[in-house]
């Protein structure tokens, strides 16, 4: 039985505990509007970017000389997988989300005996795989100076990425983070960036676009900026996703530490009560006893 | 018949210029300036360092792009750019930087002679730019 004393500074621990959370979690609703505008900023650029490689895609009747990028290299051997995870915990699940579902990927991949390689964006990220991961992880970014999401950052990463392609590095390359859907529900995704999956939707949309230079050209200018675009994409996602996070988690903490501060303070009314109980009856048989 | 059509100008972070009421926009493409006009045909197309001059009724905008994508389509240009600035608000010494880290790079002896001639057509922009 803890004394009252006892009692007293855990009530005071856990209040106090709680004050953060809450603080926490105004922060991240704060941060998560803002976020939130981000990312429905940015999807137009993204969508239109994919219009336009559709258009052009459709466009090309040489599949065989057309870009690596969008055609693969022909083969499947080595897969890379980014990994886009937050700079900071105490956010609930959302890390140790992304994490599973590339988990579950990558035993895949090792399992059909071919080359996997990681990049981790982000250091959680890093933190969780690479006890297990270790030997892996070819890279490991992190971008904890820049306070905003900037497409300068993703442009890097996609720049990376072009550089190994062009080395012959890897066959196959994949991303994944977690999409917003609202506050409480982020979606992990895996989206495969290399070679670029079409959706295939021949409703004989054809426009004969007229094209300056030649279509294999603006291709192939075209795709390593999409890769950019489709990390930065992911980018802003994943951090409106992890700001709502973040806020379900410390809504839940200080709901939690709310429920432990009453459980406390009965259980030290309740001891207190004892004590001046025992101490009455102590005095009353005491007089007695005279 | 109104002879207007619709501009877009999107940056990764935003959605940079919306417009429905332009009669001519002027846009460096790569392989030289393109006005369009209403009802041209589809056209994809990627940018040079230049110029966009967006002409509507009531006004003339400028913007300064770096690089892009333009795509023409059922009257609505789409401009995808990552780096534009008005030419209102130009800020000096974001030009004169520009200017000199093109320079740098132009001072180097191994890039090839397309990047030699868009780094030129840069400095010769912004050049223009901040005499005005």
């Amino acid at each position: 039985m803890p004394s009252l004393d006892d009692l007293r500074k855990r009530i005071t621990s856990v209040k106090s505990t709680q004050k953060i959370t809450k603080a926490m979690k105004m922060v991240a609703a704060a941060k998560l509007r803002k976020a939130q505008e981000n990312a429905e900023k940015g999807r137009p650029y993204s969508e239109k970017m994919n219009n336009v490689i559709l258009n052009l895609s459709k466009s090309i009747t040489d599949k065989e000389n057309a870009p690596k990028l969008l055609v693969g290299t022909g083969e499947e051997k080595v897969h890379l997988c980014i990994v886009l995870t937050a700079d900071r915990g105490l956010c609930g699940g959302f890390n140790t989300n992304i994490i599973k579902k590339a988990k579950i990927y990558f035993e895949k991949i090792i399992s059909e005996n071919k080359t996997l390689k990681i990049i981790t964006v982000g250091s959680k990220g890093y933190d969780q795989l690479k006890r297990q991961y270790k030997s892996y992880i070819v890279e490991n970014i992190s971008f904890k100076e820049s306070k905003n999401i900037n497409y300068f950052d993703a442009d890097k990463v996609g720049k990376i990425i072009i550089e190994k392609f062009e080395k012959n590095e890897f066959d196959v390359c994949a991303i994944f983070y977690n999409k917003f859907k609202n506050v409480i529900t982020q979606i992990p995704q895996e989206q495969q960036i290399v070679p670029l999956n079409e959706d295939k939707d021949d409703s004989g949309n054809d426009n004969d676009y007229e094209f300056e230079p030649d279509e294999d050209e603006i291709l192939s200018n075209l795709l390593p900026k999409n890769i950019s675009t489709q990390i930065f994409k992911a980018m802003l996602e994943n951090s409106a996703s992890e700001q709502g996070s973040r806020m379900t988690a410390m809504d839940n903490a200080t709901r939690n530490a709310g429920e432990l501060v009453d459980r406390l303070t009965i259980e030290y009314n309740r001891s207190r009560q004892a004590a001046i109980t025992k101490e009455l009856i102590e005095i009353i048989s005491g007089a007695e006893s005279l | 018949m109104s002879n207007h059509f619709n501009i877009d100008i999107v940056n990764p972070e935003q959605s940079f210029l919306s417009k429905d009421n332009v009669f001519e926009v002027v846009i460096p493409a790569v392989e030289g300036e393109i006005g369009i006009l209403k009802d041209h045909i589809p056209i994809i197309s990627f940018l040079k360092p230049g110029i966009i001059r967006v002409f509507s009724e009531s006004e003339e905008q400028s913007f300064y792009v770096e690089d892009g994508i333009v795509e023409f389509k059922d009257n609505t240009l789409s401009v995808l750019t990552s780096s534009i600035f008005n030419l209102k608000d130009a800020d000096k010494n974001f030009v004169s930087e520009s200017i000199s880290s093109a320079e740098a790079e132009l001072s180097k002896d191994n890039i090839d002679d397309q990047k030699r001639f868009l780094l030129n057509h840069k400095v010769e922009v912004l050049k223009s730019i901040s005499i005005n």
